[in-house]
């Protein structure tokens, strides 16, 4: 496997404030990356950074190119389908329209279409919905929204912020599940800020851990499960 | 301080010996600097102290224009005494006016007054006020002769006038602004709900500060009918608001000196646009607006105030 | 009762024109969270420009599409060239530059065409009809009104453009996370307002007659009619922007001197109710105050 996204002495702050101090990380074509830490310590910045809706500096390099300097829409147009915390759908907006919104840099009519269908075959729910304001929707079912929107880019690349956040554990095992699914099944490549540790640990091919703003530890999901005090710091048992 | 005191009373002597060295036109016209900013003073108590927008304050320069021109017309009441009377009615006005503002904030607020300001002149023209007001004809002054015999022509006499009337508003509004009141108001212009929840009564300094405002505004209206001898409804339009706000930002939000800064500016600069193009001037005077928010958004006051830092950073 | 009928259809004629003003400042409110104070003097330009096509010799619908075509463009590059510096600036630096914007219309239209009273044509003449309720231009007005909207109710709710520019309008961050272009989406939302105000101010012009201050009155009542309907929805300032222009009329027509000298007061004292008893207006959403 080759990198697809590749960050190194990546910086950010909001104001004053310094969140970012030189993170460096690596995304594999078609694999699943997750970032692990506590509160406070810059996961969703560092996909916010990714994604230019924060300051940063550093480099950041996706399929070759340097993509630091480009605006937000500028990356998202790279194919960089970012899922953010609180979900960003568009709640005054219909579950059609919210979808048609995640393909409007797409020109191929026939190909929105059918990925319409496709993602109402991952979430059923959807298409039941497909008229009513997304506003109206439960968490869960938001959350489905934001992925198949995300999903309508036909993303290289999907940025999911903690997307278990505020769940029922039965949702969040369907909404995992689909995540595997699309592993293997697409080439997508995932990035995954996540508190539940152990969820996203059995999905990911590589972790980091981060603390205060820095990477402490880069390694298989497996290095930490086995590694004592990793394991109990993050997985709590 | 002393730099501040320093420059208080260099001003105060120029501004006392000049009508000796200058024309009687030039009199004039430095007296209608410092009546405009009274006006712009008593905007920036309520924009630039309390956070709250307003596009009206010509209504309320209208409103002591013509209650110091009916008394003195109709009433025969003297001069002087007009202008508290001014300011009270205005003081009046305002508060009330203040209540309904009390409930909009920002844009909204602007946009309501914006109305108040439209819809001045033609409440002025009305018939039924036609008896006080003189409809669109409006009512003349006759101008004031310096009393006691002092060796003053009217118009160096109305400098002085207002030169007084000037400095007691200042310092009052520098004694307001500097108390717990002031304080107060600051609060509230930055947020006002925790403002509320320190145990501040947010609609009491809210409504009492547009009364204030107000009140500066109707003396300088009451100056400005005295001095100019003649008040007309559309000397009041909207423009005159407009004017008042530009005179705010460029003398810097929240720093009283910067009145007459403000003052000078839109007194001055509509001739210098007049001289860069005769028809255009209105363009020119927008796009140096324009250009004033881009450059210096915080105004005089901002280059002041940075300019201080560095003098004492030394 | 006929006096009454006829007052309301024309009532409705001129609220045409408040509504297509209140359009105008709602859409860009929509955008930037600020009400465009020049808006009404950049109508009257428009004006201006329409009626210069028309001495030229162009044909009236000719100079009518022309118009609606340049005041776009013109209303793009004001958002690019002057509003794109101030994102995120506070609401005073706006409230200043809106105003100097105004004074640099009124002041150009003044300069380039003199302030002397201008009649502007009717492509509808003045015959009476439906028994003398209403006159030509006033059906006139209402039908390119009507037509308007619909074109413009079809531009949001079926193109892919009009949706994007809605979800930028809606929700920014998450439009720009979807690849939308939020800045130009803005652009576009003041070139509709512009050109929105084109058509308003070359409808009424034949009736209060053209001069640099045409639009001054007619835009507070737009404000009236916007604020009437709520800030945030365009179905709302267009029927507010009705309803002020029936209320104008009868109160013209009904209420001794009040009714007739102080028209723009009834604008005024309307703006005030709503914003006090409900600032949400008929159609707006309440948006909850963060601390």
């Amino acid at each position: 496997m080759t990198a697809l996204l590749s960050v190194k002495g990546l910086t950010a702050s909001y104001g004053d404030g310094q969140v970012l101090s030189g993170v460096d990380f690596e995304v594999q074509r078609g694999g699943v990356t997750v970032l692990l830490g506590a509160n406070g310590a810059g996961k969703t910045t560092t996909l916010r950074a990714l994604c230019g809706m924060v300051r940063r500096s550093g480099d950041i390099v996706l399929d070759g190119a340097p993509i630091q300097n480009l605006s937000t829409e500028g990356v998202v147009r790279l194919g960089v389908a970012h899922v953010p915390d609180g979900r960003g759908t568009f709640a005054q907006l219909t579950v059609d329209e919210n979808l048609q919104l995640g393909s409007i840099t797409r020109r191929d009519r026939r190909g929105i279409g059918e990925d319409v269908e496709r993602c109402f075959t991952y979430f059923p729910v959807l298409k039941e919905r497909r008229g009513q304001q997304a506003g109206t929707l439960s968490g869960g079912e938001q959350q489905m929204l934001a992925v198949a929107r995300a999903l309508m880019l036909r993303p290289k690349l999907m940025l999911l912020d903690e997307p278990s956040f505020g769940l029922a554990p039965m949702i969040v095992k369907q909404i995992f599940a689909i995540f595997r699914t699309l592993s293997e099944s697409t080439s997508v490549s995932m990035l995954i800020v996540e508190q539940n540790a152990a969820l996203a640990l059995e999905l990911a091919d590589h972790a980091y851990l981060l603390e205060t703003g820095r990477v402490v530890f880069s390694g298989r999901p497996d290095d930490i499960r086995n590694d004592p005090t990793l394991r109990r710091s993050y997985l709590g048992y | 301080m002393t730099i501040e005191r320093t420059t208080a009373l260099v001003f105060l002597i120029c501004a006392l010996a000049v009508p000796a060295m200058i024309s009687g036109f030039v009199t004039f016209q430095l007296t209608m600097l410092l009546i405009y900013a009274i006006a712009i003073m008593g905007l920036n108590l309520l924009t630039g102290f309390n956070g709250q927008f307003s596009l009206g304050h010509s209504a309320f320069y209208a409103i002591g224009a013509y209650t110091a021109a009916i008394l003195m017309d109709q009433f025969g009441i003297g001069y002087i005494w007009t202008l508290p009377a001014a300011g009270l009615v205005c003081f009046a006005v305002g508060f009330l006016f203040g209540f309904p503002a009390l409930r909009l904030e920002g844009t909204y607020l602007a946009l309501a007054t914006f109305g108040l300001a439209v819809a001045t002149p033609q409440i002025l023209k009305l018939t039924p006020l036609e008896h006080w007001t003189g409809g669109v004809q409006g009512v003349f002054v006759m101008k004031p002769n310096a009393p006691f015999g002092l060796p003053l022509t009217s118009d160096q006499w109305l400098y002085y006038l207002t030169l007084a009337a000037f400095v007691l508003l200042y310092v009052l509004a520098k004694n307001l602004v500097t108390s717990r009141t002031g304080r107060a108001l600051l609060a509230i212009r930055e947020n006002p709900i925790a403002a509320q929840s320190m145990g501040i009564n947010v609609s009491l300094y809210k409504t009492l500060t547009f009364g204030v405002s107000a009140a500066y505004t109707g003396i300088a209206g009451a100056l400005g009918a005295i001095v100019i001898q003649f008040v007309a409804p559309d000397s009041f339009g909207f423009m005159l608001s407009v004017t008042f706000l530009v005179g705010v930002v460029v003398g810097g939000i929240a720093w009283l000196p910067g009145a007459i800064i403000g003052a000078a500016f839109i007194l001055f600069v509509p001739n210098f646009a007049e001289d860069i193009s005769k028809g255009l001037s209105g363009a020119v005077y927008g796009i140096i607006m324009i250009l004033l928010i881009y450059v210096m958004p915080s105004g005089a006051g901002g280059i002041v105030s940075s300019a201080l830092r560095v003098l004492r950073s030394r | 009762m006929e006096l009454l009928l006829q007052q309301i259809l024309s009532g409705l004629a001129t609220g045409t024109i408040y509504a297509c003003m209140a359009l105008a400042v709602v859409m860009i409110y929509q955008a930037i969270g600020h009400l465009n104070f020049a808006q009404g003097e950049m109508a009257t330009f428009s004006t201006f420009v329409a009626w210069q096509l028309l001495a030229w010799g162009v044909p009236y619908w000719a100079a009518f599409v022309l118009t609606i075509a340049l005041s776009f463009v013109a209303g793009v590059l004001i958002e690019r060239v002057v509003f794109r510096p101030l994102h995120g600036a506070p609401a005073l630096s706006h409230i200043v530059v809106f105003i100097a914007l105004l004074a640099i219309f009124n002041n150009g239209a003044g300069f380039i065409w003199d302030f002397t009273i201008k009649s502007f044509p009717s492509p509808f003449g003045q015959t009476t009809m439906f028994g003398s309720m209403l006159n030509a231009h006033q059906a006139g007005m209402i039908v390119c009104t009507l037509v308007m909207l619909v074109l413009l109710y079809l531009f949001f709710s079926r193109t892919r453009l009009g949706l994007a520019m809605r979800a930028a309008a809606a929700n920014p961050e998450s439009a720009r996370l979807v690849g939308i272009r939020v800045g130009w989406m803005i652009a576009l939302g003041w070139g509709l307002a512009s050109a929105i105000g084109a058509v308003a101010g070359m409808l009424i012009a034949p009736i209060i007659f053209l001069e640099p201050n045409m639009m001054l009155g007619v835009l507070l009542y737009g404000f009236a009619g916007a604020v009437l309907g709520g800030l945030t929805s365009p179905v709302g300032a267009v029927v507010g922007g009705l309803v002020v222009g029936v209320v104008e009329n009868l109160a013209g027509t009904y209420v001794p001197v009040v009714g007739s000298e102080l028209k723009l007061t009834i604008a005024l004292s309307l703006i005030i109710l709503v914003l006090i008893f409900k600032p949400s207006g008929l159609f707006g959403r309440a948006v909850a105050k963060r601390v």
